[in-house]
């Protein structure tokens, strides 16, 4: 039977959904039986693939860029999983929608900054006016909360999707665990 | 005072009355004050006295066709003159005796041929400010009666037996209502009059209180004394700086009379009433957010049971009835109960009256015999859509109802079969919409309104409201999804089946009724990015913030 | 009439139950292990059925009651768990995420809130209704306690709380619809009201909206089951 393959996305988040993830250890090369990762911040693919069976996304929808690659992603993945709070609920990241991207920038670039108080122009991407969880721009399989989910919750998660089992999320994880 | 002198003072007016060759009554309401109806008065008088010609002046409550004033009515000949403006006066009190000013004519007796009026019968004849006028045209008659001849049992039965239900929109049986708070045990009971009329398009009850006081206040008496009740109180919003005004005048002649206070008519029957001024929340509509705020606490519902027929007003057994209601009931029992359930459908009795705004020729007070066709009232007593547009809906039950579309124009008007439709009666809004109006955006005003009306009490009303408005806005604004337009539907069934009160209940029903009829405006929004109506601004979107913004 | 008559039999999720006459629907089911989940109640203080989600349905009848206000009748078949009942749970539960800003991972309260456990229990793993994202404030004002309005869900606990238990009436509600909020005296800040320091009402609080200052950073358990005790010994005074 040929491997599965796994792409792991990091969006607007802190990465902690990552470092979960591979706290699965030990586990890891359990799961490198049935999966190939094949795109992810801890492989070197530049591109995401044409085909994937499971996307793993971390991390809330903040730029234009977070969107086009949210549409990119759920175009060419057959299951999408919303890993994280910031994925599912907007999180940490959406913390600013109150007080508006403007405010962010200024207090990031401009007032905390002792030297070249200036706001990049460059590479940087624009910046949405609210940041949103990703199923308000694709649909989403599989909302994993959590902050971060535990590497347990990742292990008995993707175990059942895998073979096929039964999940019971809400039994895993909750928001802010 | 007793009967015998209730007759004396109703034959003195009617004596001084007839000294005139003339009456020139000119409708003082709101609509006609606002086109300075106060400087045509004054005109008319200046003219009156200088011509020399033995003519009565009056200033009166609604006359009916708002669109149409400033109205003034010269009796006998029941001349109707619309748009009158002081540069008139001289002519018209030179008419008097002779023919008719041309031109000024109100034209309108199709308009008042299919009404029927009952609550408004002394609307436009009296002078709301003078208990005599009242008393002139049958006024605390029926009270006296009942006060002398009748048991509360009797009243209640032949409430009952009329068929009269609750005008404010529920269309709860009055006389089972009386009934209950009759039977409430305890011997400190209330009687509450609802005057916190709030929906958009709505001024029946305004018009009522402005235009007949007394009316209401003879109405609440004779329920006092079905149920048991000493005391009672009026509810206003303070909106209704005129109709307040009316009222506590109309309250002080009563008294002064002894109509109203301890020992009415010489028997051991004390009533009183209180004016109570609502701060501006339309849920202090719905009647136990009403008690409260009569109580002094803040405006907001709270689940029934209790409900306030055993457990109101500071836990007493309270009956709460709206204006209108109170309206109906002189005349029931002034007059033989078989004459009120002989009008209207089966099972809505007698009449209503309805406020008709918006896109129709003659927007205003309209009274018209239940089991009436809407068309008969959009068409013919409202004068059809002007401007040469197309009727597209009507909208009943302010922001609690629906729309009704065309092709159900042919419906008989009765509590019942606008429910059947997916609408209300309401309290008697009616407001006309063309081809010129956006159903997606009606669905959103009306639940605007309600977000911005909710007591912020209970999470469905107060939340759910707020999230149909965004969702709402979302499809008027060409971003919403067909996702979305499911959320909302979901939303409007949670709302509905879990919201504490009224107000969250049925605030629904403007986006379930359009989306029934006009489904196919939501589409054309959310797929086509096309507003049919060419209402709504499709190119509102947010645009995404470079990392350069300024400082 | 004898006192037997004030007993009711009903039956709650097919158990037979028995009640005496007045007590709520609630009451009964809990005292059965009938598990009804709400957040406005909390027994020692009055009902005000605000919440919805203890919302049941009693056969016979298409109206939904709260259980914490309605009161049993004999022979009444209620049901407490129907999937009727859950979708609107798991709505009223989406509409409260929406409505403020919840963010829980970096609530005090995370790990002790009533709505954060509920939504679990619930099985909520997200919320499809669009977040409002409000701008709202955070009054630390008070020497030993804050408030912060974006986790605040309006259950009216503390008004409760400080009016019937501590008689108070220092907390009260503001404003109207979306735009209601909790305030001390008329609007003052909580630092300079007429707060008596009792801390009843951050005790109370299901969520992270009232917090001990000293907490910060600490696991942040509340204990408000010390108000029927404290009830039932002023009743015994």
């Amino acid at each position: 039977m040929s491997k599965l393959k796994l792409a792991t996305v990091w969006l607007d988040g802190c990465s902690g959904c990552h470092m979960s993830f591979l706290d699965m250890d030990e586990r890891l090369i359990e799961l490198a039986e049935l999966v190939d990762v094949v795109y992810s911040p801890i492989v070197d693919t530049k591109e995401f693939p044409a085909e994937v069976d499971i996307a793993l996304v971390e991390g809330a929808v903040a730029s234009v860029d977070d969107e086009k690659k949210i549409k990119k992603i759920r175009a060419h993945s057959k299951m999408l999983i919303a890993i994280g709070d910031c994925a599912v609920a907007g999180n940490v990241p959406s913390m600013r929608n109150p007080i508006g991207p403007e405010a962010i920038l200024n207090r990031a670039y401009i007032e905390n900054a002792t030297a070249q108080q200036q706001i990049p122009c460059v590479v940087v991407p624009k910046l949405l006016r609210v940041v949103r969880p990703i199923h308000e721009f694709v649909n989403v399989d599989v909302f994993l909360p959590g902050c971060p989910p535990s590497a347990d919750t990742f292990h008995t998660a993707l175990t059942a999707l895998l073979t096929g089992a039964p999940l019971d999320i809400p039994a895993l994880t909750r928001f802010g665990a | 005072m007793n009967i015998e002198e209730l007759e004396q003072i109703a034959k003195a007016v009617r004596l001084e009355n007839a000294k005139y060759d003339h009456e020139v009554n000119v409708c003082m309401d709101l609509a006609c004050l606002s086109q300075h109806a106060d400087r045509l008065k004054d005109a008319l008088t200046t003219a009156i006295a200088a011509s020399g010609k033995n003519v009565l002046i009056r200033k009166t409550g609604c006359m009916g066709p708002c669109s149409s004033g400033p109205l003034v009515r010269v009796d006998p000949e029941e001349t109707l003159y619309r748009h009158v403006d002081a540069s008139h006066a001289e002519a018209i009190v030179a008419s008097l005796g002779g023919e008719p000013v041309p031109g000024l004519q109100c034209d309108l007796n199709e308009h008042f041929e299919l009404q029927t009026r009952v609550v408004l019968e002394n609307a436009g004849y009296i002078d709301p400010e003078k208990i005599d006028d009242y008393i002139a045209r049958d006024g605390y008659q029926a009270l006296l009666m009942v006060l002398t001849d009748m048991t509360p049992n009797g009243v209640i039965h032949r409430v009952a037996e009329s068929g009269l239900r609750g005008r404010g929109g529920g269309g709860y049986p009055t006389g089972l209502k009386w009934g209950t708070v009759a039977k409430a045990s305890g011997n400190l009971k209330y009687v509450v009059c609802n005057g916190d009329e709030g929906d958009p398009g709505a001024f029946m009850d305004r018009s009522v209180m402005e235009g007949d006081p007394h009316r209401v206040i003879e109405g609440m008496a004779i329920a006092a004394y079905a149920v048991g009740a000493s005391k009672g109180f009026i509810y206003v919003r303070a909106e209704y700086p005129t109709a307040v005004a009316r009222l506590t005048a109309a309250l002080r002649d009563a008294r002064r009379h002894g109509l109203l206070g301890n020992n009415i008519c010489n028997t051991p029957f004390n009533f009183d009433v209180e004016i109570r001024l609502g701060a501006g929340a339309f849920v202090c509509g719905e009647e136990t957010a009403l008690i409260a705020s009569i109580e002094g606490r803040r405006g907001t519902p709270k689940p029934r049971p209790p409900y306030p027929a055993v457990s109101g007003l500071w836990g007493k057994p309270t009956l709460i009835n709206n204006v209108e209601t109170y309206a109906n009931i002189a005349p029931i029992l002034r007059k033989e109960s078989k004459w009120f359930s002989s009008m209207g459908s089966e099972r809505s009795k007698g009449t209503k009256v309805f406020a008709l705004t918006g896109k129709i020729t003659h927007t205003g007070l309209v009274e018209v015999p239940m089991g009436i066709k809407l068309r008969e009232i959009i068409e013919v007593i409202g004068g059809g859509v002007p401007g040469g547009h197309t009727f597209k809906a009507v909208q009943t039950g302010g922001p609690s109802g629906g729309c009704i579309p065309a092709e159900m124009l042919d419906l008989g008007v009765s509590y019942d079969a606008l429910v059947k439709v997916g609408s209300i009666m309401g309290s008697g809004g009616m407001i006309v919409m063309d081809d010129t109006s956006c159903m997606v955006n009606v669905a959103r005003f009306f639940v605007e309104f309600c977000m911005t009306e909710s007591c912020g009490k209970c999470i469905p009303c107060r939340a759910g409201t707020a999230q149909m408005f965004t969702l709402l806005t979302r499809i008027c604004n060409g971003t919403g999804t067909m996702d979305d337009l499911d959320l909302l539907v979901e939303l409007c069934g949670t709302i509905k089946e879990t919201s504490l009160c009224g107000l969250g209940q049925t605030a629904p029903n403007p986006v379930l009724s359009t989306l029934k009829y006009f489904k196919n405006e939501y589409i054309e929004h959310i797929v086509h990015k096309r507003c049919p109506a060419g209402v709504c601004n499709m190119e509102a979107t947010v645009p995404a913030v470079p990392m350069e913004v300024s400082a | 009439m004898t006192t037997d008559a004030d007993v009711k039999t009903l039956v709650i999720d097919e158990q037979e139950v028995s009640a005496r006459a007045g007590q709520t629907i609630l009451e009964v089911a809990r005292e059965n292990d009938i598990d009804i989940p709400t957040l406005c109640h909390l027994e020692g203080l009055s009902d005000v059925g605000a919440c919805r989600l203890c919302l049941v349905e009693i056969k016979g009848s298409n109206k939904l009651l709260p259980a914490c206000v309605a009161t049993v009748q004999e022979g009444m078949e209620v049901s407490t768990n129907t999937d009727r009942l859950r979708k609107h749970r798991h709505a009223i539960l989406e509409l409260l995420f929406a409505e403020r800003n919840h963010i829980c991972s970096v609530c005090v309260s995370n790990g002790h809130c009533e709505l954060q456990a509920l939504a679990q229990e619930q099985g909520l793993t997200h919320v499809r209704l669009p977040y409002r994202n409000p701008e709202l404030t955070v009054d630390a004002s008070h020497e030993r306690y804050t408030v912060d309005h974006n986790r605040c869900i309006l259950c009216t606990r503390c008004v409760r709380v400080c009016a019937e238990i501590e008689g108070a009436h220092v907390w009260d509600v503001m404003g109207r619809g979306i735009n209601s909020i909790v305030i001390t005296d008329l609007n003052e800040p909580w630092g300079s009201s007429s707060c008596t320091r009792c801390g009843k009402c951050v005790q109370c609080c299901p969520t992270g909206a009232l917090f001990d200052k000293s907490k910060v950073g600490d696991d942040h358990p509340k204990y408000p089951d010390f108000l029927p005790y404290l009830n039932l010994m002023r009743e015994a005074q």
